[in-house]
């Protein structure tokens, strides 16, 4: 009798273990949206305190010009090299201009950028959130009556959002002369085909457009995830450190899974 | 850092982020795509076979884009395709104008193929083409071709 009862409580345990991931994930997603409300909710009040936002835009912006202007420098000439091989067994080389910024418009410039922001701001923001709440500043802030939300998360958020476009849109220009570098002076491409055959198959509101509001979106969902692990870190250092780890992680995955989505959605 | 500095460095960002967009809306993207610009109007055409023609070919003129198709559909009686084209307001078209598919090289990509006419009446907004001849269709041509060869 004894023995039977302990096996059933064993198998409730293990139905209970694979459940659980499902119930923690659901749990998050409730969390970050409350999160999220609450940003909104002191949206307005930030934007008074323009000091702190520009502060936040230096660190995520100004810091990742270098790493997404170079990557984007290389993927564009990785592009170009490939794409060049590629479009010469069908004697089309020509097409080359648009391959190239059509790739980088629509998906590699929104989607990289949000990775590497991920990695590069990203995984700070969450460092720094969550050693504020290892050393209990944010306690600090909750005892004297000033909201951390209000004071630390939203200009962080905020100056996250704003920095993303501009950086995809960085991007997205080092890479198209990245390929015009590898095209047109590397492998005698004529310079005229490719900006015209550029230019004839990039249509604004199709390509320029839906890019950036996919980089916005990316934006909203890499920023959400950094400040969230950051606030949800466990005050030690084992804590801060996997919450960065987690960053980068979640980021990565949810990024590309919601380009998946939004293709199908606007293309 | 000093602040001002720090004004400095997010006040350059800004800019080229800024300069990047308007580099790739007006240097890179074109705005020839005829559905922004609002001096259109529509004209019709009927096919037997309109080959691989998509939506968004442009419509040229002597090698000219001046317009775009916006619709294809198939008429349920006489199962000719009809496809719709925004020409530019520019542009009038004779009521004799014909129009042709042809196909930008050998494999390429297939366009609409306008040619005005004699007639002194212009077509108007909604207008139809009545002289067109459709695409050709390879597998037809070597049909006939073939027939041609065995028949000598």
């Amino acid at each position: 009798m004894i023995k039977e009862n302990y096996i059933v409580k064993n198998i409730f345990i293990i139905i209970g273990k694979i459940g659980s991931p499902f119930t923690e994930f659901i749990l998050s997603l409730g969390n970050i949206t409350r999160l999220f409300i609450n940003i909104l909710g002191s949206l307005l009040y930030t934007f008074k305190k323009i000091p702190l936002i520009i502060k936040e835009l230096y660190f995520s912006g100004v810091r990742s010009i270098i790493i997404i202007s170079v990557s984007g420098l290389f993927v564009g000439m990785v592009l170009g090299l490939q794409g060049y091989n590629t479009l010469q067994r069908f004697g089309s080389v020509s097409m080359l201009g648009s391959l190239v910024a059509i790739s980088l418009l629509r998906e590699l410039g929104p989607v990289l950028t949000a990775i590497l922001f991920a990695s590069r701001a990203g995984s700070g923001m969450t460092a720094e959130i969550g050693l504020m709440k290892a050393t209990e500043q944010l306690e600090a802030m909750n005892v004297m009556a000033i909201d951390p939300v209000k004071y630390v998360i939203t200009p962080k958020f905020l100056g996250g959002i704003i920095s993303v476009p501009l950086l995809a849109a960085l991007f997205n220009i080092c890479g198209i002369y990245g390929g015009y570098f590898v095209g047109v002076i590397l492998l005698n491409m004529d310079s005229g085909t490719f900006w015209s055959q550029m230019h004839d198959s990039i249509i604004f509101h199709e390509d320029v457009f839906n890019g950036i509001i996919k980089s916005f979106i990316f934006g909203i969902t890499v920023n959400l995830i950094s400040v969230y692990q950051g606030f949800v870190a466990k005050p030690t250092a084992e804590g801060v450190s996997s919450a960065t780890t987690k960053t980068v992680v979640n980021s990565a995955l949810s990024v590309l899974a919601l380009d998946y989505v939004l293709t199908a959605l606007m293309f | 850092m000093k602040r001002i500095l720090m004004d400095f460095w997010v006040g350059v960002f800004v800019l080229i982020g800024i300069t990047c967009i308007s580099i790739l809306s007006f240097k890179i993207a074109s705005k020839s795509n005829l559905g922004i610009n609002k001096h259109v109007y529509s004209l019709h055409a009927r096919f037997n076979n309109i080959g691989s023609l998509k939506l968004n070919a442009p419509v040229k003129v002597s090698g000219l884009t001046i317009g775009r198709v916006t619709n294809i559909e198939l008429d349920p009686k006489t199962y000719e395709a009809i496809v719709t084209m925004q020409i530019d307001d520019s542009y009038k078209f004779s009521t004799d104008s014909s129009a042709q598919i042809l196909t930008i090289g050998l494999l390429g990509e297939q366009y609409v193929g306008l040619q005005s006419g004699a007639d002194s009446n212009y077509l108007g907004d909604g207008g139809q083409i009545t002289i067109t001849s459709s695409a050709l269709v390879l597998e037809n041509l070597i049909g006939k071709f073939l027939t041609n060869v065995t028949n000598k």
